[in-house]
């Protein structure tokens, strides 16, 4: 890892006055960019930490709304009763992301703006329609906000504030872990609720995507033997040593038909 | 250079790092507490696992600066100070929960923060799940899970003292 400067910063305003500088990065719970800086895969002139600042911190209910701060961790979502009540399935997937020492330190925010292609919770976004509130004052909905493999709509210098979720009436997820990496080879999301009925596929493509045929059968017939029988077009997918296109388009079908038995 | 100050083991330090620093680097190499093992390096193996303010993370993915303000428990500050052993140390020898002992740091890190996550008991599912962040590759973990068994009757109160391991 090559050296950088290290900042922290206690105020959301001072953070992003420091992003202004395109060479600088932020740091949030830092299980993704130290990895990759020590694989000198960027060289960023300085860190800006996120942990010390109160205004990406808190999990509240607002309402028919579920609100994250962006720095909250794994195991804060994971273990908190509010999460717990309102949208258990979430609580469900911090509980099952990483390893308890990831979820000790990372953060949904950090997940969501890094934007893996395996991540868990860019489907409970998508698969919830949450909306993403930003620095810049921005609420952008998270059918815009991933924009495909480690692409999002914030700008450059930009951050993640909080993350607000509809409280949906049932939600479920289910995944296939590599059995080595235990990524996400399939997760599927869905939500039947004030956003009508979403389901979300993450670790499949190169990027988290809804699927409208499950949707609208769903809609239909809210049973796992409604999507039982459809087919995903692996055209598209993801192929490579840990499973074929063809095996990750199978995958979609049985983790939606787990995640609609999860759901309940 | 950044100058982080820190509790480990109960003993203030302040020490000169520089903004890429680990935290297992802080430990190793500037304060020689070699307990803590790095193992490989990518946040998998969990050998490095040590606590901050109590919480069990991987040292090398933090930075030293980032544990700046915390208190640090690592596995050379789990015995008393006359030496007898913590009850998970202390199953781990009597159910020879190890071979060769270089995940063992690590293990025992992780399992006391899972007992203590877990006060009404966990089911040997349970260890065997709890300890996914922490791999071994002599034992095939099956002492290490009947050792945190045994650990946690102590630790909880529900036992005073350690049950012998069958032989």
């Amino acid at each position: 890892m090559y050296d950088f400067a290290y900042h922290k910063p206690s105020t959301l305003a001072e953070a992003v006055g420091i992003l202004a500088d395109p060479e600088a990065r932020p740091i949030s719970g830092g299980q993704t960019i130290l990895p990759a800086l020590k694989h000198r895969l960027d060289r960023p002139a300085a860190l800006v930490d996120l942990s010390g600042i109160a205004e990406l911190r808190g999990i509240r209910r607002e309402g028919d709304r579920l609100v994250i701060g962006a720095m909250s961790r794994h195991r804060e979502i994971q273990t908190s009763p509010v999460v717990g009540s309102a949208i258990p399935a979430l609580a469900r997937m911090a509980g099952m992301l990483g390893d308890t020492q990831v979820r000790n330190r990372g953060t949904m925010g950090g997940s969501l703006a890094n934007n893996d292609p395996a991540a868990d919770y860019p489907s409970a976004a998508l698969g919830l329609g949450a909306t993403l509130v930003t620095s810049g004052g921005r609420q952008i909905g998270a059918d815009e906000f991933f924009q495909g493999m480690f692409s999002t709509a914030l700008e450059p210098g930009e951050l993640l504030v909080s993350i607000e979720f509809p409280i949906p009436e049932k939600a479920g997820y289910a995944k296939m872990r590599n059995p080595a990496s235990r990524y996400v080879m399939t997760g599927v999301f869905v939500s039947r609720g004030p956003m009508g009925v979403r389901v979300a596929v993450n670790g499949a493509g190169p990027g988290v995507f809804r699927q409208p045929e499950m949707e609208a059968a769903l809609a239909a017939n809210w049973s796992p033997e409604t999507v039982a029988g459809i087919r995903q077009d692996p055209d598209g997918l993801n192929g490579d040593i840990h499973g074929s296109a063809e095996y990750r388009a199978h995958l979609v079908t049985v983790m939606a038909r787990r995640a609609v038995l999860d759901a309940g | 250079m950044p100058s982080v100050s820190l509790t480990v083991n109960g003993a203030p330090h302040t020490v000169d790092v520089e903004g890429r620093t680990l935290l297992v680097e802080l430990l190793r190499e500037k304060l020689r507490l070699t307990g803590t093992h790095v193992g490989c390096d990518t946040s998998q193996c969990g050998a490095c696992v040590v606590h901050v303010d109590g919480e069990s993370v991987k040292s090398c993915t933090i930075l030293a600066v980032q544990a700046d303000g915390s208190s640090v428990t690592t596995i050379e500050g789990l015995a008393a100070p006359d030496g007898t052993l913590h009850p998970m140390q202390e199953a781990f020898r009597e159910y020879h929960a190890l071979q060769c002992g270089f995940c063992t740091p690590g293990m025992v890190m992780s399992a006391i923060d899972l007992v203590k996550k877990h006060p009404d008991g966990l089911s040997e599912h349970e260890i065997r799940e709890g300890l996914e962040g922490n791999l071994c590759r002599c034992t095939g973990y099956h002492n290490i899970v009947r050792a945190i068994a045994a650990a946690q009757e102590v630790m909880h109160g529900r036992s005073a003292a350690l049950a012998p391991a069958e032989v």
